[in-house]
């Protein structure tokens, strides 16, 4: 074929045949991606990469950056008193259930006490800026500001001003990585804010999510509110995740299909809040003992 | 390695290790600028190493690949092999093949190494297509022909410092 490709006279010391370079560089790059996908035992090497490419990767982020805060700076009056009028009056909307919120807190607590009900939790949070969003096209991430560093652990939960946008799924010194709702098969524990029906939300991986598993005949309708329903023991009860924009109840199968979309700000940059995590729920209670009679399963 | 093209009416200078080296490291932080979603954004670092293993491929091959994709795979946030595997592809192509591109004009070399970065991302399209990846789009594709756009300019840019002569001279500009 060339040069490369044919055996060298012995007189050249070339290395090994570059078939067998190949061969040795394939094998390698195939185990890496087996070990990162199916093991996850990779984590301290991207670690490392990651501490070594950092001032790199800052400084490629800085004209981005710069750029960025002078076109703030730039920015017309007029859209700032836009801005300001819409805050304004999403704050006076608020402010009305926040007036009531302590004293319903209260009662709450109270009732729950009555009740013999484990009281909620509340949970530290920290803010972080989102700095740009990961250049994998295959799935939806984004690069936050504050890492180990800032106490931040993978798992945490991300969250705007309007509801859940994501969740660490890995923290490095310096930034995290956010996968977001929508990247393709992210799961979150939801239930309907109507009925609490629980359910599970995927994302969809084009920006859309999808409530999958819940049956034909499920009371959930177009507009429906989805929050987290915290069983998971990660995601908090109650944030809003999404809004149900399309169902298509189709009796040939089992379940409908439902298409929901974020309520958060997903896809745009904007600062998030990291919930810190809930504390740790009760283990599991141990499966009865003896052998499981035939067909108990289905009976559950 | 001075190689003789069918043009070439000079003979160049040979080129420096460094320079090589601040080449890739040049278009790694090309390729850590954040663009976001918009597609169409050449990987300057498949450019570069292609670039080399064509001119170069005594020098550089797919160790270097490797270990270019290694840091790819992390500053894209993407999965660990993935752009090694690519790249290391790419290398063993462009090596191979080195000795016939440099015989063609630019435009024609160009329009060899669009193939080669078109089977890279091909080959990081399928391993993250069985690994349930998100489809992106087939506009993905797009970045390989923008690349292939810069070939040009990129070959003069790269060759500028083997273009000075040999002993130096005041009154000449390179």
């Amino acid at each position: 074929m060339s040069v490369v490709g044919q055996e060298p006279p012995p007189f050249f010391k070339r290395g090994p045949a570059p078939l067998a370079r190949l061969a040795f560089f394939l094998a390698l790059s195939a185990l890496l991606l087996v070990l990162d996908l199916r093991y996850h035992t990779l984590e301290w090497t991207r670690q490392a990469v990651a501490i070594a490419v950092y001032p790199l990767q800052r400084l490629a982020y800085a004209p981005a950056e710069a750029s960025g805060s002078v076109a703030g700076y730039l920015t017309t009056l007029v859209a700032a008193e836009k801005e300001n009028a819409a805050l304004r009056r999403r704050q006076l909307d608020d402010s009305r259930l926040l007036l009531r919120q302590n004293a319903l807190e209260q009662e709450n607590r109270h009732l729950r006490a009555l009740l013999e009900m484990k009281q909620r939790q509340t949970v530290p949070s920290q803010v972080a800026e989102i700095i740009y969003s990961a250049s994998d096209p295959f799935s939806r991430r984004v690069i936050i500001d504050k890492g180990t560093q800032a106490g931040i652990v993978a798992g945490q939960v991300a969250v705007d001003d309007r509801g859940v946008i994501g969740q660490v799924t890995r923290a490095f010194p310096m930034l995290s990585e956010v996968t977001l709702i929508t990247d393709k098969d992210q799961a979150v524990p939801v239930q309907i804010l109507r009925n609490g029906l629980r359910s599970v939300i995927f994302g969809n991986g084009d920006g859309s999510l999808e409530l999958r598993f819940l049956s034909s005949s499920a009371n959930i309708q177009v507009g429906d509110e989805l929050v987290t329903s915290g069983l998971d023991g990660i995601y908090l009860p109650g944030l809003p995740v999404a809004k149900v924009v399309h169902i298509d109840r189709d009796t040939t199968y089992a379940f409908a299909h439902i298409r929901c979309e974020p309520i958060a700000g997903v896809e745009s940059h904007d600062q998030v809040l990291v919930l810190g995590r809930p504390k740790a729920l009760p283990p599991a209670p141990p499966e009865p003992e003896g052998k499981p009679v035939k067909g108990g399963r289905m009976r559950k | 390695m001075m190689q003789p093209t069918h043009s070439s009416n000079r003979i160049l200078l040979p080129v420096r290790g460094w320079f090589i080296f601040m080449s890739l490291l040049a278009a790694l932080f090309l390729n850590m600028i954040p663009a976001g979603r918009l597609p169409g954004v050449p990987d300057f670092v498949a450019l570069v190493l292609a670039f080399w293993c064509v001119r170069e491929p005594f020098k550089i091959g797919m160790g270097a690949a490797f270990v270019l994709g290694i840091a790819m795979d992390v500053v894209s946030a993407g999965v660990m092999g993935q752009h090694s595997l690519a790249y290391v592809l790419l290398a063993f192509a462009a090596t191979g093949l080195s000795r016939r591109i440099l015989w063609f004009p630019l435009a024609r070399q160009a329009l060899h190494i669009l193939p080669l970065l078109l089977g890279t991302q091909l080959v990081m399209f399928i391993a993250r297509m069985i690994a349930g990846g998100a489809f992106p789009g087939w506009l993905y594709f797009l970045s390989s022909f923008t690349a292939c756009l810069l070939w040009y300019p990129l070959t003069y840019l790269l060759l500028l410092p083997q273009y000075r002569s040999m002993e130096k001279d005041e009154n000449r500009p390179i």
